[in-house]
């Protein structure tokens, strides 16, 4: 018992230099703030964009003369640690950031590989995490410390339905998907659910599926030419919608074709040329055409770095957006890191209607984002920004 | 189900069923040779796709910059060039891979085996030499859409079937006509007497692996053009596929694997096709493989040998 005390003891001397340097130095409080991004490894890309979102967040408030919370001026330093694209390196970034850095709460990581196992810690380091762009579900399936700023992949389906009905009033909808992939299987059945939903049972008149690695879809396409379906959905990925579209041009569909974000890769544009022009897919955030603070966001993006941001970059604006209102809504930071943390974790659970420049966002319990989609039009051979859609 | 929707899945399997078809051959054709399961084959279509690839698009390159080779001659040149540089890879593994482990008396099982690595050798070479980015085959033929009574077809789908039958027919006349083909069919049917007869074993092989070749690099300049997108392992699953298609019409038999090629595309193609016919929608697309598959393991039942295969007695 008595060993236990003086371990406690122990543990909380240790934890206290990390404080006082947190509360004091003098006038200047400093808030910080963790980056748990790949700068380096196989999305190395994905890292790059993210810092340099981040840091013009940061940037913007620190210029502006800190944050304010509760009445007192806060500077916001950030800490980036780089997960190398993997999955261990990405745990390891974060018990560094929350043990030895101290950090307030953890902006990344960005893919699911890492953010999954990831969350696990901050969720048992009792940190707040905002992961940007990750969008399996399990990244923070009950885990009340983690939360993304992107929507998950199933809310895609009612997005799409949606926007098919008000757009072109179609009302009989056919599925092309591959049953042999989690994301796409997925995305068609909840696609198939909420268009039975708007338009009654029976009016998906086609469900098809294929397996991964399969390139001829002349079959089902034919199969789906003999219906009376106006809408064609494939959630799949850029290399198989070239494929999926020309042979539907080549076998004479009329249908108009649907997406969703794994349509979004540049490959998409290049292997498919003409015969994706004009088709639309939703997706989180669209570069060509924005307007207001998403645009502003571009520029100012555009002029520092000479390239257009990827939606990795707005997602992380706007996780640092919420983490900063969140920060900002606690009303008063106590100085004492967990009692800090955990507001900063009730904080986030209660942002509602965020504004931010990739669509509204209210958290729902599970730290999910309920927010609205952008619709993407294919056009003269670029993404342009269509419409927002919402479930 | 309608006569037009019918006729346009006719026309599908038709086009599909000539690539398998175009495939199995080369593997009926090593393994009526060698009995050589040559599972490096599918690769090879891969390969010849590839090269048809950069052959395209260098003479489109030419073409742009000074004077204009007209397409039908970039088409021709690629599908030449193609065949032959392919042949060499087929050559040289041959001949690096296969021949040294025959005259050492290798039992055939390790040269089955070093035939998949050797797949897995060309695929992942593929892949480190190119990355892992899929690419777009150029247009070689502008893709035009003909309606006519409800049932679509491109000229490329045209092509695609006629050339293969073409293909198919001057290789039955060389195989019954001439001498090498003559040779092929016998070395098939004794591999001891044969060679005592003054016909130079090595000489055909290399002449077996040269048509097969050939033949996958056609398939995947027409594969390229029918199909528009090439990566590293595309020849995989098509390669197993053609395989089996040439076992079930009777593996060493040049006939069987047209006939498998076509059985395989036209049963895939239909089973989707069924869910259409009132009674059997639900039969859907999910099953294709398994009932497609199911069948052939029906017809292997009944008749092991393959539809056109003849049993063979083994010399213990």
């Amino acid at each position: 018992m008595l060993k236990k005390i003086t371990f406690v003891i122990l543990a909380l001397a240790m934890t206290l230099p990390v404080l006082t340097s947190c509360g004091g130095g003098g006038g200047a409080q400093v808030i910080k703030i963790g980056l748990d991004i790949p700068m380096t490894g196989d999305i190395a890309y994905v890292g790059t964009q993210s810092k340099r979102a981040a840091e013009m967040r940061v940037a913007e408030v620190n210029d502006a003369g800190g944050l304010d919370v509760g009445g007192k001026k806060y500077t916001i330093e950030l800490i980036i640690e780089d997960n190398e694209s993997k999955a261990e390196s990405a745990t390891a970034a974060a018990t560094k950031l929350i043990t030895q850095d101290g950090v307030l709460a953890i902006v990344g990581p960005q893919s699911s590989k890492q953010a999954v196992p990831t969350g696990e810690v901050c969720n048992e380091n009792e940190t707040p995490m905002i992961s940007p762009w990750s969008t399996n579900p399990n990244t923070t399936l009950n885990r009340p410390w983690v939360f993304r700023a992107c929507f998950l992949d199933p809310f895609q389906g009612p997005v799409i339905a949606n926007f098919v009905t008000n757009e072109f009033g179609f009302t009989k909808a056919a599925v092309l998907y591959d049953v042999a992939s989690d994301y796409p299987k997925g995305l068609a059945e909840n696609f198939r659910d909420a268009w039975e939903k708007l338009h009654g049972p029976g009016s998906v008149v086609a469900f098809e599926s294929f397996t991964t690695g399969d390139t001829d879809f002349s079959a089902q396409l034919t199969k789906i030419k003999g219906t009376d379906a106006e809408v064609l959905f494939t959630p799949q990925y850029y290399n198989e919608v070239p494929l999926i579209v020309k042979q539907a041009h080549e076998l004479g569909l009329t249908q108009v074709i649907v997406g969703s974000d794994s349509w979004g890769d540049p490959k998409t544009l290049e292997l498919c040329g003409d015969a994706c022009e004009g088709l639309f897919f939703s997706t989180h955030y669209a570069a060509e055409g924005a307007t207001g603070a998403t645009k502003e966001f571009i520029d100012a993006y555009e002029a520092k770095y000479g390239e257009t941001p990827g939606d990795v970059a707005a997602l992380t604006w706007d996780a640092m957006g919420i983490l900063l209102q969140a920060i900002q809504n606690t009303g008063g930071l106590t100085g004492d890191l967990a009692k800090d943390r955990a507001a900063v974790k009730d904080a986030l659970g209660q942002i509602k209607d965020y504004d931010g420049i990739t669509g509204k966002m209210t958290f729902t319990p599970e730290g999910d984002p309920i927010k609205c989609a952008v619709i993407v039009q294919i056009k003269n051979g670029k993404f342009n920004f269509y419409d927002q859609a919402c479930p | 189900m309608g006569l037009d929707i019918f006729l346009q899945h006719f026309l599908n399997a038709l086009q599909w069923g000539s690539f398998y078809a175009l495939i199995a051959l080369g593997y009926t054709m090593v393994y009526g040779v060698l009995l050589l399961i040559n599972f490096a084959h599918g690769d090879i279509f891969m390969v010849g796709a590839y090269i048809g690839f950069f052959i395209a698009t260098f003479l489109l390159g030419i073409g742009g910059n000074s004077f204009a080779i007209p397409s039908w001659l970039i088409l021709t040149l690629t599908i030449l060039g193609s065949m032959v540089l392919t042949s060499g890879v087929g050559l040289t593994i041959e001949r690096v891979a296969y021949r040294p482990l025959r005259e050492r008396g290798a039992n055939r099982l390790y040269v089955v085996i070093t035939a998949l690595m050797i797949g897995l050798f060309l695929e992942y070479l593929n892949l480190s030499l190119l990355g892992a980015a899929d690419r777009g085959f150029p247009e070689l033929i502008q893709t035009d859409v003909y309606t006519v009574g409800g049932v679509s077809f491109t000229n490329v789908k045209l092509i695609v079937i006629g050339l293969s039958v073409i293909v198919m027919v001057a290789l039955e006349v060389f195989l019954r006509r001439t001498k090498i083909g003559m040779a092929m069919r016998a070395i098939s049917y004794d591999k001891v007497a044969v060679p005592l007869m003054g016909v130079p074993m090595n000489a055909i092989i290399a002449a077996t692996f040269v048509i097969g070749s050939s033949l996958a690099a056609l398939a995947g300049i027409m594969y390229g053009s029918a199909y528009h997108v090439l990566s590293f392992d595309m020849g995989i699953l098509i390669g197993w596929k053609a395989f089996i298609a040439a076992v079930v019409g009777g593996i060493g038999e040049v006939r069987g694997a047209m006939v498998g090629g076509f059985l395989l595309g036209f049963i895939e193609i239909f089973v989707v096709a069924l869910g259409q016919v009132p009674g059997f929608e639900w039969l859907s697309s999910t099953y294709r493989d398994l009932v497609a598959f199911t069948v052939l393991l029906v017809i292997l039942t009944v008749k092991p040998t393959g539809l056109f295969g003849v049993a063979r007695r083994q010399k213990v």
